[in-house]
C-alpha cells in the first residue's frame, strides 16, 4: 500500500541518516524535534521530521545528498535564538542541527582573522581569544553561533563601530541543496579585502538557511581596547538625544555604541532594578581608544550633551561599575516582560537614516499609546535602528490582531523614510511580504532566480525569506 | 609604599576544553590541547595589579614553574599588568609530578629571596583541584592566611581579609607578611589588551631552577590509574505508580 511504501521509504532514509551519522546522530524523538522547531520568536513551533547531528563538513555533505536524493526540505540549526521564526520546519523535513561541529580552526593573530564551525557561540570564540587581545566584537543579545548570525546578517550594539555581519565575515564553506561543497571565497582564502569576482560571501550573509548550510566562517577580529569608558545621559526630548548622536557621531568621537532608551524603558528598568535613572529618554554611551584619549573623548561628548539640554554625565572606566551602569540597558528585555508578568515579548526591528529617528519614534510612540500597547523601546541609535520590546498576552486575540496591525504600520512608515523593516533580525517567516514592498518587484525577481539556481527543488528552509 | 607582591600563576588546560582520559590511563591527553592560565591565577593576579593601582603595592611579581610553555602564562600575567616574570624551569617527569608540596617550597623559597611581602594565589587550580599550595606555602614561612579571599584590603600593616565560608562569610585581620589565595568572587579579571601584550614582551622573564632554590621536586605521590567517570546510564520509563514502586523495591532502594 501506499502507507507501506512511504513508511519503508521513512525509515530507509532514516537507516541511511544513521550510516553517515551514527545512531546518536539522528533523531526521531519528539521532544527533541519540538526543541528544533522553535527559536526565540513568537511563532509556533513547527517541528521536523527528523533532526540530524552530523560531526564534519563531509557528512553535512552526504546527509544534503540523501535529502536532496529524497526532495526532503532541509533546515540549518545553529543555537536556535532566532527572532523571525526561522527554523520552523513548515513543510516538515530534516532540521540539520550543527552543534557538533564546534572547533575554533586557524587563528591567526597577526592576520587579525578566525574560521569557526557552527558550533562556535560568540561568546565562546571571545573567551577562546581571551589571551590573544583579540576579540569579535559584533554582539547580538542573544549568546549565538557565529554561523548563524551570519546566516541572518546579526548585528549588535558595537555596530556603530565595528559593523555588522556583512562587514565582518570573510569567507564561508557552505553545503548547497544538492551536497556540494562551496567556499564563497576560496578555500582557506583570507585576504582582508578582494575584487576577485562575484561577492559569494555577501550572498550567503543574510540568507537565513535558504540557500545553503554554512559549515565554516572566516571572521574578521580586531583589537582588545586598551580602554573602555561607559556613561549615562539623560535628555528632555527624543529630538535632543538623536541630535546628540549625530553630533557626536560627526565629532569623530571615538564612540562604539550609542544605545537609546525611551522613558517607558526607563520606567521598566528601574522597576526591575531598583535604580533611579530620571524617566526621560536616555542615552547609554560606551567609548573604546586608548586611555590617554578617554579624558578628552568624554569630554567632547560632555559639551554636546549638555548643548542639547543633557543632564550630567554619569561615567566609569572600571569593568565593575560600567557593568553596573550598562545593566539597565542588557536587562531591558527582561525588564520590559516584568511590565507584564505572564505575556509573551516580541520585538521590532525598523531602521531609517538616523536624521528620520526622532519623527519615526515620535509618531510610533504616538500609535502605541492610541492603540492602548506596551511597548518600551530600545535601540541602537547610532545605527538608526530601534526596537519596540511589544509586551503581548498571547491568550487575547485582540490585543494580538492591534499588535500585527501596528507592526505593520510600523514597517511601512519605516519603509516610507527610507529605511528598512529589519535592521538585524531577518526576514524569516513574518516579513517576506515585506520585503517584496522594501525591495521592489525588480531585486525579488534577482533573489528568486538566485534561488533558483542554488535551490531549483527549493529544499533549503522553504517558506522564509522570499 | 615598598611592598612587592608574588603572584603565582599556573597553566592547565582551558576550562572550555572536553577533558579525554589517555588510552593508558595514565593521565589526560594534553598533547595539542588548548592551556591557558588558571582561572583562579587569573583573578589572583588581577588583585595584585589593583593593588599596584591604588599604589599600595610598589611591584607584581609573576611566578611560575613547569617547562617553556609556561612562559606564555607569564606572559598573560605581565599584559595584565605584572612588572616581572620568574619561570621556575620543571620539565619532563618532573613536571608531571609537579604539586603543591613543591610548588609550594618553591615560593616559599623565591619569598624569601625576593622579599616578598604579600603572595597571592589562585585558591585552588581547576585541573587537580588541590586548594594546597597558599596553605603550606604560609605554613612553610609561617606566615598567616587569608584563604577563599572574597574582598582583600590593606590596613596600616595588616590585611582584612573577607573569606567565603560554608556559612557564609568571615572577616580576619592578618598581618604582613601574608598568603592570600583568591576565591571566585574576589574580581573580574581584565582582558590583555593588545597593545598590552606589546609592552609585556619588553617585561623581564628570570630563569631558575629548582635546585637554585635549594628545593627537592621529586614526588612522594605515584599516580596509579586515571578513569573517566561512569558513563550516565540511560533511564527507564515505567507506566503506573505501581511498576516504579516495583522497580524501587529490586534496586533495593525501598
Amino acid at each position: 500500500t501506499g502507507d507501506q511504501r512511504h513508511a519503508g521509504k521513512h525509515s530507509r532514509v532514516i537507516s541511511a541518516f544513521r550510516s553517515v551519522s551514527g545512531d546518536e546522530g539522528v533523531s526521531v524523538g519528539s521532544a527533541v524535534r519540538e526543541q528544533h522547531g522553535r527559536d526565540e520568536s513568537v511563532h509556533i513551533c513547527r517541528p521536523p521530521d527528523v533532526v540530524v547531528f552530523p560531526r564534519s563538513v563531509e557528512e553535512v555533505s552526504a546527509l544534503a545528498k540523501i535529502c536532496h536524493h529524497h526532495q526532503l526540505p532541509m533546515i540549518p540549526f545553529g543555537t536556535g535564538t532566532g527572532l523571525e521564526g526561522g527554523v520552523g520546519a513548515l513543510k516538515g523535513g530534516v532540521c540539520f542541527s550543527l552543534r557538533k561541529m564546534e572547533q575554533v580552526l586557524d587563528l591567526h593573530q597577526e592576520d587579525f582573522d578566525v574560521t569557526v564551525e557552527p558550533g562556535v557561540t560568540r561568546k565562546g570564540l571571545n573567551s577562546y581569544l581571551r589571551d590573544t587581545g583579540l576579540w569579535f566584537p559584533v554582539d547580538p543579545g542573544a549568546d549565538a553561533s557565529l554561523c548563524g548570525m551570519a546566516a541572518t546578517s546579526a548585528s549588535g550594539t558595537n555596530a556603530v563601530r565595528y559593523g555588522t555581519m556583512r562587514e565582518n565575515v570573510l569567507n564561508l564553506e557552505v553545503v548547497l541543496a544538492d551536497g556540494t561543497v562551496l567556499h564563497t571565497a576560496g578555500k582557506g582564502r583570507r585576504p582582508r579585502k578582494t575584487s576577485a569576482g562575484y561577492n559569494l560571501t555577501n550572498l550567503f550573509v543574510g540568507s537565513e538557511g535558504t540557500l545553503g548550510i554554512i559549515t565554516k566562517a572566516t571572521l574578521r577580529l580586531y583589537g582588545i581596547p586598551e580602554s573602555m569608558v561607559s556613561a549615562v545621559c539623560s535628555f528632555p526630548s527624543v529630538q535632543s538625544a538623536v541630535d546628540s548622536t549625530v553630533q557626536i557621531l560627526q565629532a569623530g568621537v571615538s564612540i562604539a555604541r550609542i544605545e537609546f532608551l525611551d522613558d517607558v524603558m526607563i520606567n521598566a528598568c528601574n522597576r526591575f532594578n531598583n535604580l533611579s535613572y530620571a524617566v526621560t529618554p536616555t542615552l547609554f554611551l560606551e567609548f573604546h581608544g586608548s586611555s590617554k584619549s578617554m579624558q578628552e573623548q568624554v569630554s567632547i561628548t560632555e559639551e554636546i550633551t549638555r548643548d542639547n539640554g543633557g543632564s550630567d554625565f554619569a561615567w566609569a572606566e572600571d569593568e565593575e561599575t560600567r557593568g553596573r551602569l550598562w545593566k539597565a540597558r542588557h536587562d531591558a528585555w527582561y525588564a520590559a516582560l516584568a511590565l507584564r508578568p505572564g505575556c509573551k515579548a516580541y520585538s521590532t526591528d525598523v531602521c531609517v537614516p538616523i536624521s528620520r529617528l526622532p519623527q519615526i519614534i515620535v509618531e510610533t510612540k504616538e500609535d502605541l499609546i492610541r492603540n492602548n500597547i506596551t511597548g518600551p523601546i530600545a535601540g541602537h541609535v547610532g545605527d538608526g535602528n530601534f526596537h519596540c520590546l511589544i509586551v503581548l498576552d498571547p491568550n487575547d486575540p485582540d490585543e494580538v490582531q492591534r499588535v500585527h496591525s501596528f507592526t505593520e504600520r510600523l514597517a511601512r512608515r519605516a519603509l516610507a523614510m527610507d529605511g528598512t523593516c529589519t535592521g538585524e533580525h531577518g526576514i524569516g517567516l513574518g516579513k517576506r511580504a515585506l520585503l517584496r514592498e522594501e525591495v521592489g518587484p525588480s531585486a525579488i525577481e534577482v533573489m528568486l532566480g538566485l534561488k533558483a539556481s542554488l535551490d531549483p527543488k527549493n529544499l533549503m528552509n522553504p517558506g522564509k525569506v522570499l | 609604599m615598598s611592598a612587592r607582591v608574588l603572584v603565582g600563576v599556573k597553566r592547565v588546560i582551558d576550562y572550555a576544553v572536553k577533558i579525554r582520559v589517555k588510552p593508558d590511563r595514565t593521565g589526560v591527553v594534553t598533547d595539542g590541547v588548548k592551556h591557558s592560565m588558571n582561572p583562579f591565577c587569573e583573578i589572583a593576579v588581577e588583585e595584585a595589579v589593583k593593588l599596584k593601582e591604588k599604589k599600595l603595592v610598589k611591584e607584581v611579581v609573576a611566578v611560575s614553574c613547569g617547562p617553556q610553555q609556561v612562559q606564555e602564562t607569564i606572559r598573560t600575567a605581565l599584559a595584565m599588568g605584572a612588572d616581572r616574570g620568574i619561570h621556575v624551569e620543571v620539565s619532563g617527569k618532573d613536571y608531571e609530578t609537579l604539586g603543591p608540596l613543591q610548588v609550594s617550597k618553591i615560593l616559599a623559597a623565591l619569598a624569601k629571596k625576593e622579599q616578598a611581602d604579600l603572595i597571592i594565589l589562585g585558591k585552588q587550580a581547576i585541573d587537580d583541584d588541590c586548594n594546597q599550595t597558599g596553605q603550606m606555602t604560609a605554613a612553610l614561612l609561617d606566615w598567616p592566611q587569608g584563604t577563599f579571599a572574597s574582598e582583600v584590603n590593606i590596613e596600616a600593616d595588616k590585611l582584612k581579609v573577607v573569606r567565603e565560608i560554608d556559612g557564609g562569610l568571615e572577616t580576619i585581620k592578618i598581618n604582613l607578611p601574608a598568603v592570600v589565595t583568591a576565591d571566585l568572587r574576589l574580581n573580574t579579571p581584565r582582558y590583555a589588551t593588545l597593545p598590552n601584550i606589546m609592552k609585556a614582551k619588553k617585561k623581564k622573564i628570570a630563569n631558575v631552577k629548582p635546585a637554585d632554590l635549594g628545593v627537592d621536586v621529586s614526588s612522594r605521590l605515584e599516580v596509579l590509574k586515571v578513569d573517566e567517570p561512569p558513563q550516565r546510564q540511560a533511564g527507564v520509563k515505567v507506566e503506573t505508580v505501581h511498576d516504579l514502586v516495583g522497580k524501587l523495591k529490586e534496586a533495593g532502594r525501598i
